[in-house]
């Protein structure tokens, strides 16, 4: 399962890799703003599951969501961000994300959200 | 010559309460250590010396920042529970953690503001003796934090706007 992080910590990055090393033949993509993110889509896709962070420096997530989207309906896209008020999370549903973490998160957590939004879209 | 003080403006609990939920919350879930939260208090100076800091800029119906400060041997022993990695203090990782530690801090203190703000991407400081400067007229809060590998404080320096 090839995964697409993209948040500009590195630190984040390795917490989230960790934290999802366990799904079945996970491959990890990292990217560390919406700018690197659109490339890797681009020239490393297709991605199974992307986790997308808000604010990052040259392009945010929601930004990011929005662009991905004008071309790709499909692949699975967390956010997971410290933004937690109730309109940050409808702007990113309505941008295209299929689920929402808040961070800080438990590993057991974000793992739960992964794998809820993983079979909601196998199933779709 | 005389030194006037600066009027203190009244402390406002909405704005402080928050940053002590989100620092027990921060450090809980993601760094394993309890969090002793001690009475928060006017900074009047520059006080107690830090090592490292990582500022984040608010801005919005509220402006100001907030500053998560540590001595260096808290700040190496915390980013290691954080990281889960031995980082050294000049690698880019270890001002990386510092940063991502003071956004979720940040973040989490902001949904419980009351009003609608943004925050910045951390800007890390790193320095014996180092003074970050502050808002003029508003008040700066610092809320000392204690935990088993070391103590770390956050300074909150912010007003809402009109």
């Amino acid at each position: 399962m090839k995964i697409l992080l993209v948040d500009d910590s590195k630190t984040m990055r390795n917490i989230q890799k960790r934290t999802l090393a366990a799904l079945p033949e996970a491959e990890f993509v990292e990217a560390g703003d919406g700018v690197e993110g659109l490339a890797a889509m681009n020239s490393s896709g297709p991605f199974q599951l992307v986790l997308v962070d808000w604010n990052m420096p040259n392009m945010d997530g929601i930004t990011f969501v929005t662009k991905v989207r004008e071309t790709n309906k499909t692949t699975p896209m967390i956010m997971c961000t410290t933004e937690a008020e109730k309109t940050r999370v409808i702007d990113a549903l309505k941008a295209g994300v299929n689920n929402y973490v808040v961070k800080p998160f438990t590993p057991e957590a974000l793992t739960e959200k992964v794998q809820q939004t993983l079979q909601k879209a196998k199933a779709a | 010559m005389t030194q006037v003080a600066e009027p203190q403006q009244a402390l406002n609990p909405k704005l402080i309460v928050p940053f002590v939920n989100s620092v027990r919350n921060v450090f809980t879930t993601m760094v394993g250590v309890v969090t002793t939260v001690e009475r928060p208090t006017y900074k009047s100076g520059p006080a107690v010396s830090y090592d490292v800091s990582a500022i984040i800029g608010f801005s919005g119906q509220v402006i100001g920042s907030v500053v998560v400060s540590f001595q260096m041997d808290a700040a190496l022993k915390l980013v290691k529970a954080f990281a889960g990695v031995d980082l050294t203090a000049d690698s880019p990782d270890f001002a990386d953690a510092i940063g991502e530690l003071a956004n979720m801090i940040a973040g989490n203190a902001k949904k419980d503001l009351g009003a609608t703000a943004s925050i910045t991407c951390p800007s890390v400081v790193l320095g014996a003796n180092h003074v970050i400067a502050r808002l003029r007229g508003v008040p700066c809060v610092i809320i000392p934090c204690k935990t088993p590998v070391g103590d770390f404080a956050v300074e909150v320096n912010m007003k809402q706007t009109d």
